[in-house]
């Protein structure tokens, strides 16, 4: 993918403490749409940290973050998925308890007017999370499973379908594979490849290297919370990857 | 022709279990109804002339009307994996400055309204403690002003019975609706408590289903990092839940009030711990997420017809001790292997 495309978000010189803790030290990032970057870095290198500034869980120390060019200052979550900025955690952030159709609403359910109550309109829920799930090739039983019914994938096909149900432009992924079996994590990867295709802009954070070669038309590395290496994937290889990881160049 | 047959033999298995996973919801959403429909049966049998008689059904919904609200409440908190231990606190003092107000000569309708105001801010205290002052669980905060409420009450009382309220005051509690217009007898009256329950679980029902706040105090209990991240400002929802709570303690305070014609300082003592009772027979789970309105009120009538019913019998109240927690046990023990039906791990 050329990086002629439309750029979305772009995060400058990012600093994030925790106290006197350094997570991140001028942080650089950008993504067009229709791509997808692969962040990639040792536990600690700050790769969460980063992930939860561009989604406006943290607020940066400093630094600052454009969103379509436009400077953007981000107060909660909220904020970005106005912005059409969304997040699949690695704890996948599902409620178990809640069919599958209330979570991908959670927080956005589409209500109905009864004099002067709002309801919740259940019918349209179940019909946009049919329509959604069937546009994304995902299978499930029903719209009206609970999530804690479903199998690990299922659950990151619900999480990414959440994801991606608001017209969203950027969509963050931690680690989308990490708790899936195997024949399970070909299916997340057939779906990061169509949301591509769509003209989102995917990022994923991985350990795996088989993911981000699978998916991903760039690479960067965090490194002790800096920017330590970042190259189009066809320009390197698993070896390189890998060493950047450990801090080798 | 082996693996033909291991197929057919997985079908099977599949639509076994399918059938039974069909089953568990409805298990799940109705099963304590079918048990409170077994107790009054059973009830009904042991009792059959006295049970099921107008006056002692009444009797039943008089006895359980405040305890009802406070189990409402509770309910609630629980849904969102807290807990709230001040009910029967928030309720006594609720009931204190009620009867302070009246005393004072003040109209009816103020009255009426100040154990409502003194309960919901009770509550929005509680809320307040659980998410300004970040408590590491609401058990401490609640159990704190457990005592603080109910010393309040004795401070500004003096710690003695204050009664004797007027008409208006007492109607929520111990209003009659009569019924002689539908050809019934004089005594074949309804309890106003009685169709007040009926309203306020009615709005709390539609609250808790088909509101979106209702919604997000499920995602709460089911999963508060994902409500987060779903953009529900999840301490808002939290204060407006023991806000909520102690509003229907202050309900309860006002039927309390109709019931016992007296503010006294023993109101509501050891009530909230019935009142989780209530919750945890109902099917809520201590986990949170989980749990129905309906399964409240079944909750609270199994507690009502347990202790009416053993009354009836002339069963000491030892054994409606024994009895009362035995059922807790067992119901706990269905909602554990409910959840390993249930849940893939």
């Amino acid at each position: 993918m050329s990086t002629s495309n439309q750029l979305l978000l772009e995060a400058k010189e990012v600093t994030k403490y925790f106290g006197t803790i350094t997570a991140l030290e001028n942080v650089n990032l950008k993504i067009h749409a229709g791509e997808c970057l692969g962040v990639v870095g040792d536990n600690g290198a700050g790769k969460t940290t980063l992930m939860k500034v561009l989604s406006g869980l943290y607020k940066p120390s400093s630094g600052s973050l454009f969103f379509e060019g436009k400077k953007e200052i981000l107060e909660s979550p909220k904020d970005s998925q106005n912005l059409g900025l969304e997040m699949v955690y690695q704890d996948l952030a599902l409620a178990g308890n809640l069919p599958i159709g209330e979570n991908i609403f959670l927080g956005r359910e589409p209500t109905r007017n009864l004099g002067l109550f709002k309801l919740l309109d259940f019918k349209k829920i179940k019909d946009l999370t049919d329509a959604h799930l069937g546009k994304l090739k995902i299978n499930v039983k029903s719209a009206d499973q609970k999530v804690e019914e479903l199998s690990g994938g299922q659950r990151q096909a619900v999480a990414i379908a959440r994801s991606t149900a608001f017209n969203a432009k950027v969509v963050i992924m931690d680690e989308p594979t990490a708790a899936l079996a195997i024949k399970e994590v070909g299916k997340v990867l057939d779906l990061i490849n169509s949301l591509k295709k769509t003209g989102v802009g995917v990022i994923v954070i991985s350990h795996r290297m088989d993911d981000i070669f699978a998916v991903c038309d760039r690479v960067m590395a965090l490194f002790q919370g800096t920017n330590f290496a970042e190259s189009e994937l066809s320009n390197t290889n698993r070896d390189e990857v890998i060493g950047w990881i450990m801090g080798k160049k | 022709m082996d693996n033909g047959k291991k197929i057919i033999m997985e079908n099977k298995d599949q639509e076994k279990n399918s059938l039974y996973l069909k089953l568990i919801p409805y298990f799940d959403r109705y099963g304590i109804l079918l048990l409170l429909l077994i107790m009054i049966v059973v009830m009904h049998f042991l009792q059959p002339d006295v049970f099921l008689s107008w006056r002692n059904v009444t009797n039943i919904f008089k006895q359980i009307s405040w305890q009802s609200m406070l189990a409402l409440g509770v309910f609630m908190v629980i849904v969102t994996a807290g807990i709230d231990l001040s009910v029967g606190s928030i309720m006594m003092l609720s009931l204190m400055i009620l009867a302070i107000v009246a005393k004072a000569g003040a109209p009816w309708f103020i009255v009426v309204l100040t154990p409502l105001v003194a309960g919901f801010l009770c509550g929005l205290f509680n809320g307040m403690g659980i998410t300004l002052l970040r408590m590491p669980h609401p058990f401490i905060m609640t159990l704190g002003t457990l005592y603080i409420f109910r010393g309040t009450g004795n401070l500004i009382s003096g710690g003695t019975p204050i009664s004797g309220f007027t008409d208006e005051v007492r109607y929520l509690g111990h209003g009659r609706i009569d019924l002689t217009w539908l050809g019934l007898e004089k005594s074949q009256y309804l309890p106003v408590s009685l169709v007040l329950i009926a309203i306020v679980y009615f709005i709390f029902w539609i609250f808790m289903n088909h509101t979106r706040t209702g919604k997000w105090i499920y995602a709460i209990g089911g999963n508060p990092n994902a409500a987060r991240a779903s953009g529900v400002n999840v301490n808002k929802i939290l204060v407006i839940v023991y806000s909520l709570c102690g509003f229907l303690s202050g309900i309860g305070a006002l039927i309390l009030a109709g019931r016992a014609d007296s503010g006294y300082p023993n109101a509501g003592l050891q009530s909230e711990l019935d009142a989780i009772a209530a919750c945890i027979i109902g099917g809520a789970s201590f986990f949170g997420g989980r749990g129905t309105v309906l399964g409240v009120f079944a909750g609270v009538m199994i507690m009502g017809i347990l202790r009416n019913g053993l009354n009836l019998m002339d069963v000491s109240s030892f054994w409606q001790q024994v009895l009362i927690g035995s059922i807790i046990v067992l119901a706990v023990y269905v909602d554990v292997l409910r959840r390993d039906l249930g849940t893939r791990k």
